[in-house]
């Protein structure tokens, strides 16, 4: 690593007056960036840590809404996501016990890794990104890999998911990091179901509109058979081929709908 | 009823006390006054000429203590290699020099080119990046079979080209061989690669260079497996220090898996430069480092056939190897491939002849060498696969194709050079057959097939070679050390005992294990005994653990040197209790004399050989401490019988292991929960090869399986409960124990018990595909099912 400071602001407030110092970096749990900066491969001069703003943490179930405080750990949310148990699920299968206690919501978000796991939760339900100063529909927010409408400085303070009648999430692991090789969300509201894919697009989470559609008329296994997913712009690597991606899609998609409860 | 101490009974293992409660004392854990650290700057290409390094900016950077590059080794001794190869022709291999740091040109991605020490890791690696360092790349060569092209880059250009050797073994069997292929009522052909891993044991390497110059003698602290071995290769090939001046520290080891047996740059750097600047140096492998500069394991590619009779006998067995031995010749890589590989090509059956062939070929990719097995795996796994294949090929059971092909009589002299003393192959197949409930398998295959799951059952054999000897043979092969290994029994007054064996124990649990060993044989109690291990200035000169080989090897030599003690000690009971010596019996730590009741306590000898008032010092020297070296007559030959049981999903490829079994014969156990401990493990690093690791290149030598993001260990979930047995048992006839190795067993025989058993799931699936190269990742078995 290479020097730096580190301040622990208490506020969002605080914390949004700290980033705006030169060359200042948010850390959420850390689990991507000290990875990072043990590498050499970042060098801020400024680390703002999230971790003690009270504000930013904490799981609410209100009517039909879920909300996650950004600097809720995967931890917290498998244990009190109750309302929503498929995305209670998914965090409960991030990475390890250790990755689950420090990593969170917010630092998932916005780093928009095209493996991780949430980004699919918050887009296939139609999921709010709150920040400091503004709300951001989920389908304006990906914008390709490790790239999102956050601005410099801008901060998740909380994400919004509307309660799906059913949903599931389905994660096939890339066999060395488990991350997904391929990761299917689905959601079933009512009108309509929505279908997000991680892992397997060189642009980062993706809806599945054809699934969608098929899914929306038909909420059975079935009714995806006859689609194939396109492996155009589908990730190529030593764990599987885009091809292969492809068809995990359908295979996930299926079984996601399948285990929807 | 099970023995509750001595030899059979499963103490647990001492060591773990301070291991589980972080009291270990590793190498990095070893601070000295005064210390510096050093980072190395290493290639980020795999092959390129260095134009220049220009350390002048980073001289100046703060905390640096003094940069070193390859100019500062001039007469400076390269990294030896420890065995020599003879080839077809009978001409020595190519032996190309191997630099402390790299001089003139780069050869793989990891290469050390400049070593900045500094009073801080942080502002060594600062300085590191103020080197100024101009390389022209140069084409890599990282396919085996095209480095042998005639229009291929060279590694080193001082050798006429990539081929470091082109060894065949039997040469004079070549004709006949082939006769009998031409003469076989059928052939089963298998080409395979047997996959590149990384080592990865849990403790990267780590070495610390203390030079005093108050006595001139020179201190390294190491991960190493051996300590007076790095201490005769370093001392007396590298630096020139004399082994008097130079002590070698090898403390608690977090794993080797065969990485940690050979001497690396890095410990010879930190000895060389503590003497240039006269200050500690210590240096902490990275995790990202260890991936591209320890040794890695495996890496061949092979075709291989069997020729078989009308009646299904094997005639003969034709093997056509390339071997990767990387840039530079790691210590025992040249022997990996041959005289650990070649010697094996028997296994567990009569094949009358055989004929391998290996061509070792440089590379520009990291050194391999010997990784848990050494050779042996990669003997195993193509002979194990190519018998599978030929079984359903002729539409037969592969065990009873096994079977009518087992050697049944012992000794028996292989095709191969070797001698296997004792065996018994039928014993261990019936033993797995029954533990592994194989008659129940097709039920099971029915139960997975109402989940949707393709289950297959795949069995193998193995036959391994340990304790690598004996010397004066294996001068002949090749190797430039002798395989014996040496104890001191050391009777402390009081009569505890005090063992000072070569053999290092990194894993294994020696310091439980020996001292159950000289327990028995005195009859005192376990908590009266400590080993020590791992320090040339207090140990004698053995040869460290590699190659299952140190209770069969070391163990043996402690027993030498317990019966010089036990032998003494009766000379001087019989003092004692005024009898002749030999009237004299020792039992249950106490000496009797046959036919009456008069005895002594161990205690009471012990005290008299260091109080010698009434003592028999016209006869017998004062004191009780006997050294033994031991020079084993041959190999020990463990063998065994595995199974294992996978389901395959159809839709995604993904194999899950649901059953596993292994039935071995490690001939005498001295710990039963400690060997089943090694087959776990060993089991383990089979199902990660066979499943899972693999260390991948893409054309131009950049390692894309270079972290844990993308190379996959195996975690407790891929791997099943194993069910191990080691009740077979033939004792070794040439040890005193009767004892054979149990370290590699379980990685030499599970990966084709993995590959044959999703080969068959396939098959039950309606899917006949003849084979699948490792990793069986799930990518690779979905292709395999809808080629």
């Amino acid at each position: 690593m290479y020097a730096f400071d580190v301040t622990r602001p208490k506020t969002v407030a605080e914390a949004v007056a700290a980033l705006a110092g030169d060359e200042a970096q948010a850390l959420g749990g850390g689990q991507t960036l000290i990875p990072t900066l043990k590498q050499r491969l970042a060098s801020p001069a400024t680390l703002v840590s999230l971790t003690a703003i009270d504000e930013m943490k904490g799981v609410c179930a209100d009517g039909g809404t879920l909300t996650i405080g950004g600097g809720t750990t995967h931890a917290t949310v498998a244990a009190e996501a109750s309302a929503y148990p498929a995305l209670a699920a998914l965090a409960a299968n991030i990475g390890d016990p250790a990755v689950r206690s420090r990593g969170t919501i917010g630092g998932s978000l916005a780093n928009n890794d095209p493996s991780a796991c949430y980004p699919s939760a918050a887009l296939a339900s139609g999921a709010t990104i709150v920040t400091n100063n503004r709300e951001i529909a989920a389908d304006d927010y990906f914008q390709g890999l490790f790239t999102t409408a956050l601005n410099e400085g801008e901060i998740i303070t909380a994400v919004k998911f509307p309660v799906p009648e059913k949903a599931n999430y389905q994660k096939f692991v890339q066999p060395a990091s488990r991350f997904s090789l391929v990761g299917v969300f689905v959601a079933k509201y009512a009108d309509g179901v929505r279908v997000a894919v991680t892992g397997a697009s060189e642009n980062g989470v993706f809806r599945w509109t054809e699934a969608e559609a098929a899914l929306s008329a038909n909420f059975s296994a079935d009714a995806v058979e006859g689609l194939t997913a396109s492996a155009d712009g589908l990730i190529n690597d030593l764990h599987g081929d885009a091809e292969y991606r492809a068809h995990l899609i359908k295979v996930m998609t299926k079984r996601a709908v399948a285990a929807a409860k | 009823m099970p023995k509750d101490h001595g030899i059979g009974a499963s103490p647990k293992r001492r060591e773990d006390v301070r291991f589980l409660t972080g009291k270990g004392q590793y190498t990095d854990d070893i601070n000295l006054h005064g210390q510096t650290y050093v980072h190395f700057l290493r290639s980020d290409v795999a092959h390129g000429i260095i134009k220049s390094i220009d350390t002048s900016d980073a001289e100046n950077m703060p905390g640096v203590v003094r940069i070193f590059t390859g100019a500062d080794f001039e007469g400076v001794g390269g990294l030896p290699c420890g065995w020599q190869v003879t080839d077809r022709h009978g001409q020595p291999m190519q032996e190309p020099g191997h630099p402390v740091l790299a001089r003139g040109k780069v050869r793989h991605v990891g290469d050390p080119i400049a070593a900045i020490v500094a009073e801080t890791k942080e502002q060594a690696r600062d300085a590191a990046e103020a080197i100024g360092l101009d390389i022209e790349e140069l084409p890599a060569v990282v396919d085996m079979v095209s480095a042998l092209a005639p229009d291929a880059p060279k590694v080193h250009d001082e050798l006429t080209s990539n081929l470091c050797y082109d060894w065949g073994f039997v040469e004079e069997n070549k004709a006949a061989v082939d006769e009998a292929f031409e003469k076989a009522a059928h052939v089963t052909t298998l080409e395979l690669i047997n996959n590149r891993l990384v080592a990865n044991p849990m403790e990267p390497r780590v070495a610390v260079g203390d030079y005093n110059q108050a006595n001139d003698e020179s201190t390294l602290y190491t991960t190493s497996q051996n300590p007076h071995v790095i201490r005769l290769l370093m001392g007396a090939f590298v630096l020139g220090i004399p082994e008097h001046k130079l002590r070698v520290v090898a403390p608690d080891v977090g794993g080797g898996f065969g990485t940690k047996i050979f001497h690396y740059a890095e410990e010879a750097f930190v000895t060389f430069a503590s003497r240039q600047i006269r200050r500690p140096v210590k240096w902490t492998s990275t995790r990202s480092e260890a991936f591209m500069s320890d040794a890695h394991g495996r890496d061949h590619k092979t075709k291989i056939e069997l020729a078989l009779d009308a009646d299904n006998n094997f005639m003969a067995i034709r093997t056509d190897t390339y071997a990767n031995m990387g840039a530079y010749l790691s210590t025992f890589a040249p022997s990996v491939p041959t005289w650990l590989h070649g010697t094996l090509m028997a296994g567990n059956y009569k094949t009358p002849l055989i004929y391998v062939n290996v061509k070792a070929v440089f590379t520009n990719t990291v050194p391999v060498d010997a990784y848990r097995g050494a050779g042996r795996p990669e003997a195993t796994f193509q002979l194990e696969r190519l018998v599978d294949k030929a079984a359903r090929e002729l539409g037969v059971d592969p065990i009873a194709l096994r079977r009518q092909n087992f050697i049944t009589q012992f000794p028996y002299a292989t095709p191969v050079a070797v001698e296997y003393d004792t065996g018994d192959y039928i014993a261990t197949m019936d033993r797995m057959e029954e533990i592994m409930d194989i008659s129940g398998f097709e039920a099971r295959r029915k139960a997975s097939e109402a989940k949707g799951k393709w289950r297959g059952l795949g069995v193998n054999c193995y036959i391994e070679a340990c304790g690598i000897a004996p010397s004066n043979l294996v001068g002949q092969l090749g190797a430039r050390a002798g395989l014996y290994d040496a104890a001191t029994v050391r009777v402390n007054a009081t009569g505890s005992i005090s063992v000072m064996v070569g053999a290092h124990s990194h894993g294994q649990g020696h310091e439980t294990t020996f001292p159950q060993v000289i327990a028995e044989m005195i009859g005192i109690d376990e908590s009266q005994v400590d080993i020590v291990h791992g320090d040339s200035s207090k140990i004698p000169f053995g040869m460290g653990t590699y190659g299952s080989r140190s209770l069969a090897v070391c163990g043996s030599a402690m027993v030498r040197a317990a019966e010089k003690v036990i032998r003494k000690a009766k000379k001087i009971a019989a003092h004692l209790l005024e009898a002749s010596e030999a009237d004299i019996e020792l039992k249950d730590g106490k000496f009797s004399v046959a036919g009456t009741d008069k005895e002594c306590a161990w205690g009471d000898v012990t005290l008299a050989a260091y109080v010698p008032h009434n003592y028999p010092l016209e006869d017998i020297e004062p004191g009780l401490e006997e050294t033994a070296f031991y020079d084993p007559a041959n190999f020990t030959y463990p063998s065994g019988a595995y199974a294992c049981e996978v389901e395959v999903d159809p839709e995604t490829g993904k194999v899950t292991i649901e059953k596993f079994a292994a039935a071995d014969d490690f001939g005498n156990v001295v710990n039963p929960m400690i060997v089943e401990g090694q087959v776990h493990g060993g089991i383990a690093q089979g199902i990660g090869q066979a499943l899972l690791e693999a260390a991948v290149y893409d054309e131009n030598g950049q390692l894309q399986s270079a972290s844990y993001m993308d190379y996959a260990m195996p975690r407790a979930d891929d791997v099943p409960f194993y069910i191990v047995d080691h009740s077979c048992c033939t004792p070794c006839t040439h040890n005193p124990l009767g004892v054979k190795g149990c370290g590699e067993a379980g990685a030499i025989g599970s990966p084709p018990a993995v590959v044959n058993a999703v080969i068959d799931a396939l098959a039950s699936g309606g899917k006949n595909v003849p084979h699948i190269d490792m990793p069986l990742t799930p990518h690779r078995v979905w292709k395999a099912i809808n080629q």
